[in-house]
């Protein structure tokens, strides 16, 4: 299977860079997954899980929100917040699932409720895999 | 003349004196040396947001539906300056070189007619600043617990910028800090923040084309705040780099300083002593001729 550069950063460090096969990026319109020879995008991320397969098995990575650039250089993801999913501390995503939804309590119907809501899904959904791979 | 328990006292405390001067260069070395790996570690984000920054703003550029934080409010009559410093002195001339170098800028905008106003984040800049623009001053941020900066508090500072933004507080902002070149070298430079400016316009022209989801306007809407608090991050990471390495060569000057002035003391109090010696010496002999 052919191999491309893949990059995953975050503000605070260069969490992965190497020669992947396949990198599944949850996109704030729909995941998608990435193969060699990909046409060039641009896209923004939701909440989620990134997949990266590469020769050495699978590794899954807890991204929150950025920005993924795929180019003939290969693929690029800018992460606002990336952590490897056995380091990821769950504490941290319950609390944002919190504040989130006493910031929809005090919201009033609109646009603005409806973002939040929407990102209290993805939030959720992080959690869910979270305690799903716990408990295994 | 001093007697020679008032010398021997302030040799001693010379001492202490190079003794913490000594351990400060000590601390800021390693703390140097992790404000650097921190700097170096920021740089692919900050250098990849860039790029592709710059590609999406070329394709937006010139329309109409440029957002302002790209394309700015169209005038320049209210200039935001933000100056970051450190918390603590010490630290040699950086403190006061941002500082000069902000108060250049204000006063050649003030000349010019322009209103300033000034966002101090550090507590040493503002401490510096109060005194000539007290009354320009809107904010001041403090990074007092804060150990190891994190990106939370440039995105914090990027929001509050943003947001004066918005109020429409100022037209252009521009952000001061040191940038990190070498432990002797810190370069305290002027960055233009809003409306953004590229630093490699031409490069960017013909880039493949892209696919964009959503559209360029709503990426473009989300990377700017973004890119400010990126811009803003490194400015911080510098900044902290800059400190620890104008702080470690301030203390290695004190440190040779008081070696130089322990030398001197020591010198002046030996020759005190030994005359002191001669003397008793005089009148032990005299008194003994005189019988």
């Amino acid at each position: 299977m052919a191999s491309f550069h893949f990059e995953l950063v975050s503000p605070e460090k260069l969490l992965f860079s190497g020669e992947v096969e396949q990198v599944d990026v949850p996109g704030a319109e729909g995941d998608f997954g990435v193969l060699a020879q990909h046409a060039p995008m641009v896209t923004t991320l939701r909440p989620g899980i990134l997949t990266v397969h590469g020769t050495g098995g699978e590794q899954k990575i807890v991204v929150l929100g950025g920005f993924a650039e795929v180019s003939a250089d290969g693929l690029t993801v800018l992460a606002e917040v990336a952590e490897a999913m056995e380091n990821v501390d769950r504490s941290t995503i319950t609390d944002r699932i919190g504040e989130l939804e006493s910031r929809i309590a005090k919201t009033e119907a609109g646009s603005e409720l409806d973002k939040l809501i929407t990102q209290l899904d993805h939030f959720k959904e992080v959690d869910r895999h979270l305690t799903g791979t716990a408990m295994h | 003349m001093a007697s020679l328990k008032d010398m021997r006292v302030r040799i001693a405390a010379t001492k202490a004196t190079q003794k913490i001067t000594k351990a400060m260069q000590m601390v800021a070395a390693s703390k140097l040396r992790r404000a650097q790996a921190a700097a170096e570690a920021a740089r692919p984000y900050a250098e990849r947001m860039g790029k592709v920054l710059g590609s999406i703003a070329a394709a937006v550029a010139g329309s109409d539906s440029a957002p302002r934080l790209l394309a700015g409010t169209g005038n320049d009559r209210v200039h935001l300056l933000v100056v970051c410093t450190a918390e603590r002195g010490l630290c040699g001339p950086f403190n006061s070189s941002i500082v000069r170098l902000a108060r250049d800028k204000a006063n050649a905008l003030i000349a010019d007619g322009k209103e300033v106003k000034i966002l101090c984040v550090g507590r040493k800049g503002y401490d510096q600043l109060r005194r000539l623009y007290g009354k320009l001053i809107i904010e001041t941020i403090e990074l007092r617990g804060v150990r190891t900066i994190s990106f939370a508090q440039g995105e914090m500072i990027a929001k509050k910028v943003i947001a004066l933004f918005e109020q429409g507080t100022f037209d252009v902002a521009t952000l001061f800090f040191s940038r990190f070149r070498s432990v002797v070298a810190q370069i305290p430079t002027a960055q233009q923040i809003i409306p953004l400016v590229f630093e490699k316009a031409a490069e960017t022209g013909p880039a493949a084309a892209y696919e964009y989801e959503p559209e360029e306007e709503e990426i473009l809407a989300e990377l700017l705040p973004r890119n400010l608090a990126v811009q803003v991050f490194r400015a911080l990471l510098e900044n902290a780099a800059s400190e620890q390495g104008a702080r470690m060569s301030a203390m290695d000057n004190a440190t040779r300083n008081a070696g130089e002035m322990i030398r001197k003391q020591t010198l002046t109090y030996n020759r005190t002593r030994q005359a002191m010696i001669t003397k008793e010496l005089i009148e032990i002999i005299s008194g003994a001729e005189a019988l």
